[in-house]
This record gives structure tokens, C-alpha cells and sequence, in this order.
């Protein structure tokens, strides 16, 4: 799915009644099967960002297009992931898996089928009865991934995902999100504050000012696919992320 | 339990207090036998029995709707909390007979007051839980393009649950007060009418045969909701358990 932000602002309320400027206004164009990162300085409205374009929260001003199509409300083509795992306590965990697939309408055993196929490309073969409490960080995070995963969605929006996980977990999951990804076609942003996840997942790094939220910079990631972890410590890779760094700490002053 | 019943059989054999005012068990349990053997307690007790079902299915589907409405829609608790307020903090004793001079003194009295003691405890506990529905998962669902119905279904029910069945068993105990407690005002049958007619025999042992067979009725109907609750909230287990 192609994507186009055009002059996205949004706005809140203040606690005195003012207005309180949280983004924008920004502009943002992503190509059919690009995965872009965003990073920036907490609170400039990254994950706002993220919401706009996943139709849950309306911009105060601009337009979100998705093929050409302008953006409202959530849309079956698009899939969010959030920081929490955010799953229900009270479903296992094949059927927090299949959640979209039972609000689809997909009858039950072709859910469970979808899903047992899916469980072992998670790890989670040994998990389908276990519930959400009885999971780890990490494993929770990847019920979250298989939840996104059965939706087929053409557009994936991250909002820091693997943002709650210890540094080596974090490592795996985003790996095992690219290979995910790979040869999907998907369209990917997503939202993160790790310069070196940031530079080891993406096409393009934008680096947002800090609030209200604006693109300083636009970085292509010209590293060859597939990425590895030891691509993080090859120089072509130290100098990308020096330079998301600059570009970050020259905002941040 | 068994220790009570030691005191009790005790305090009668040792005649501290005397057998009108406490009769011993021995006697209780014959009256009891006898009430059993005539028909007399079960014609009662189905009496209660039936105020209290009907009782608690209108007090507790008006409670779980007026509940859900008014947690969607805070203004509809601007409007409506001062009356339920109100109708609350008056002593439902006070307006029974009142009850009882509109639907008269048969059973359709009976319900309202058990009715109106119910609804309370579902109404708070309602709006508490549904009020209480991660705000993550709304917008999840959201993302997930859920209809209103899927999000009561999968979202808000299960998420609510556990508190409205909280509510459930204070309810379900209150109920065996409202019945009985419009009984006492004004009825012909069940077991608040049985308690004022024993009294009015002197009949102490068949007063306490009345008092314990509400005491059971309330019990069982406790334990029937700590196993809804076993049953519906088996995850809860699950996950404390890890």
C-alpha cells in the first residue's frame, strides 16, 4: 500500500482549556513495500503519529491517503501493533491469535487451523492453551506479531513494539519481524526510539523534532537485505547511525 | 458451625435460658420433621423460592442494562443517579406496604421488593466494570474494525465480568431479604408469612425452622454464584496460578 501524509497537525486540549500543539504540521510519503522508521525525542508525537494514520484518532488538520483513498477509520487493510502486548487476559493465546479472524467471521476450525500453522514460526507451538498471564515479555510480544500476521494487512503500523523488552529479546523479535516482512509486499512504519533497531530494520529513517512533532531528517538505509545482527557492527552501519544520531541530538539542543 | 451447635445444645441442656426462648435442637429438629412431613415448609419456601427468582431476574436484567446505558453515556447518570440515589437510601421497609397497596399482598409484591434490593448491587457493580474496560483494548478493537455488538461480546462482557458477578453475589444474598421482608408486611405464604404466623403461636422451634431454611436458601444461592464464578472465570485461575 503507498502511503501519503499530507500536512498532518494534530492538536489537544490543554489542561487550562488552551490548545496545546502535539504534532505536525508534517508531510510524509511511503512507497508500495518500504519499511520506514520513525524516531525522535519523546513526546513529539511519533505514536500520535502512528494513531493518525491508523484511523484512530482524526488529524486537526491535513489528510492521510492509503492508494489514493483518504483515511478516516480503521481499515481492514491495515494492521496496528502496539507497545503493550495488549491482549485480552481472558483468551488464550490461539485465540487472541485469532481474534481477527473470529470478528471476520472465519468459523472456528478454519481459525484454529490458521493459527496452529502459524504457532511454530513464533515459537508458540507449546503455548496455544496458555494464557496471556503465564507468557513472558517476549512471548506475549510475538502473540501480538501472530495477531497483526493473521490480518494480511498491506499496511503494518508499529508503535514501538518491542519498546517494554530487554535488549537481546528485542534483537530476536525485530529479526523475526523481518523475515515476516520479507517478500510480504507490506508497507511498514513504524515507530521506535532505537537508533540501532531503527537502522538495522529499515529502508528509510525520518527523524522527527521534538514537540510539535516535524521531519528533520529523511535517511536512507542503503544496507544490503537480508539484515543480521553482525551488519551492527559494520562500518557502513556505524555511519548511518551516527547520522540518525546527529541528526537526532542537533534537534534534541 | 458445629461448635455453635455445641453452645446451643449447651445452653439448653444446662437450662441457662428457657426452652420457650431458645428451645433445644432436638426440638427445632422435630418441628422440623413435622413441618417436612406435613407440607407445610415446602409449600412455604416455594412461596420465597418464586418471589426470589422472579425477584432477581428483573432486578438484575434492569440493574445489568441501566447499568451498561449508563456507563456508555454519563449523562444519563446525571440525570438518573439523584433518583436511584434516593430510592436507595430509603429503608425499602418504609415503602413496602406501599407496594403492597398498589400490587397487593400475593406474590407480584413480593418480586418488586426483592427486585429493587437486587438492582443496587448490579447497577454500581455494572457500571464499574464496564467503566473499567482497558481503554488499549477498545482502541484495538477499534483497529480491528469490531461492530458495537463484537465489542460488547468480546470486549466489554468478558472484561466487566468478573466485577458483575461480584455484584451477582451480594444480590443474590440480598434477595432472600427483599422477599422476605415484603412478606413480613403483608402476605398468605411463604416463609417471612410462616415466621409471623409461628410467632403469633408462641411456636418458637418452628420460628427457628422458618429462620434456617432462609439462612440455607441464601447460602446455596451464594454458593451457586462462587460456581458461575469458578466456571466463567476459569482463566482467572490459570493465570494467578503461574
Amino acid at each position: 500500500m503507498k502511503l501519503s501524509l499530507r500536512d498532518i497537525s494534530v492538536d489537544f486540549r490543554g489542561a487550562n482549556g488552551g490548545r496545546l500543539a502535539a504534532l505536525g504540521p508534517i508531510s510524509l510519503d511511503v512507497a508500495e513495500g518500504e519499511f520506514v522508521c520513525i524516531v525522535g525525542p519523546s513526546g513529539c508525537g511519533k505514536s500520535t503519529l502512528i494513531r493518525v494514520v491508523a484511523g484512530l484518532q482524526a488529524p486537526t488538520t491535513g489528510i492521510v491517503e492509503a492508494d489514493g483513498e483518504s483515511i478516516s477509520r480503521p481499515s481492514s487493510a491495515t494492521a496496528i501493533m502496539f507497545q503493550d502486548a495488549n491482549l485480552m487476559p481472558w483468551r488464550s493465546v490461539q485465540d487472541n491469535i485469532a481474534l481477527p479472524l473470529e470478528l471476520a467471521g472465519v468459523p472456528k476450525a478454519a481459525r484454529y487451523a490458521t493459527v496452529a500453522e502459524l504457532l511454530p514460526q513464533l515459537h508458540l507451538e507449546d503455548f496455544a492453551g496458555a494464557y496471556p498471564a503465564e507468557l513472558s515479555g517476549g512471548m506475549a510480544q510475538r502473540v501480538a506479531l501472530g495477531r497483526v500476521i493473521v490480518q494480511h494487512p498491506r499496511l503494518l503500523l508499529l508503535d514501538e513494539p518491542f519498546g517494554a523488552l530487554d535488549a537481546l529479546t528485542r534483537e530476536k523479535l525485530s529479526l523475526e519481524l523481518l523475515q515476516v516482512w520479507r517478500g510480504s509486499g507490506q508497507t511498514v512504519v513504524m515507530v521506535t526510539h532505537n537508533i540501532n533497531e531503527a537502522v538495522l530494520l529499515a529502508d528509510r529513517v525520518i527523524v522527527m523534532s521534538s514537540r510539535p512533532g516535524r521531519t528533520v531528517a529523511d535517511i536512507s538505509i542503503d544496507l544490503p537485505r537480508p539484515r543480521r545482527v553482525e551488519q551492527l557492527f559494520c562500518e557502513a552501519f556505524l555511519i548511518l547511525a551516527r547520522e540518525v544520531r546527529s541528526a537526532i541530538e542537533k534537534e534534541a539542543a | 458451625m458445629l461448635l455453635l451447635l455445641l453452645v446451643w445444645q449447651l445452653i439448653t441442656a444446662f437450662g441457662l435460658v428457657s426452652a420457650f426462648l431458645l428451645p433445644p435442637p432436638a426440638q427445632v429438629l422435630d418441628a422440623f420433621v413435622e413441618a417436612v412431613s406435613s407440607g407445610l415448609l415446602a409449600r412455604h419456601t416455594l412461596t420465597t423460592l418464586e418471589e426470589m427468582f422472579f425477584g432477581l431476574l428483573l432486578g438484575v436484567s434492569i440493574g445489568l442494562s441501566l447499568g451498561y446505558l449508563i456507563a456508555k453515556a454519563p449523562l444519563l447518570e446525571f440525570i438518573l443517579s439523584p433518583i436511584i440515589v434516593a430510592f436507595q437510601s430509603t429503608p425499602i421497609v418504609a415503602y413496602a406496604p406501599l407496594l403492597i397497596i398498589w400490587l397487593g399482598s400475593g406474590v407480584e409484591s413480593k418480586i418488586v421488593t426483592t427486585a429493587v434490593i437486587v438492582f443496587f448491587p448490579m447497577l454500581v457493580n455494572t457500571i464499574a466494570g464496564i467503566r473499567a474496560v482497558p481503554p488499549q483494548l477498545q482502541d484495538l478493537m477499534h483497529s480491528l474494525n469490531a461492530r458495537p455488538w463484537q465489542s460488547f461480546r468480546h470486549l466489554e462482557l468478558p472484561s466487566a465480568l468478573p466485577v458483575i458477578l461480584a455484584g451477582l453475589r451480594t444480590s443474590a444474598t440480598l434477595a432472600v431479604i427483599g422477599a422476605v421482608v415484603g412478606e413480613f408486611v403483608s402476605s398468605g405464604s411463604g416463609l417471612g408469612h410462616l415466621v409471623t404466623l409461628a410467632r403469633n403461636l408462641y411456636d418458637t422451634p418452628l420460628v427457628f425452622v422458618s429462620v434456617f431454611t432462609m439462612t440455607f436458601i441464601a447460602l446455596s444461592l451464594y454458593g451457586a454464584v462462587a460456581l458461575l464464578e469458578w466456571r466463567l472465570l476459569a482463566w482467572r485461575r490459570r493465570s494467578s496460578a503461574s
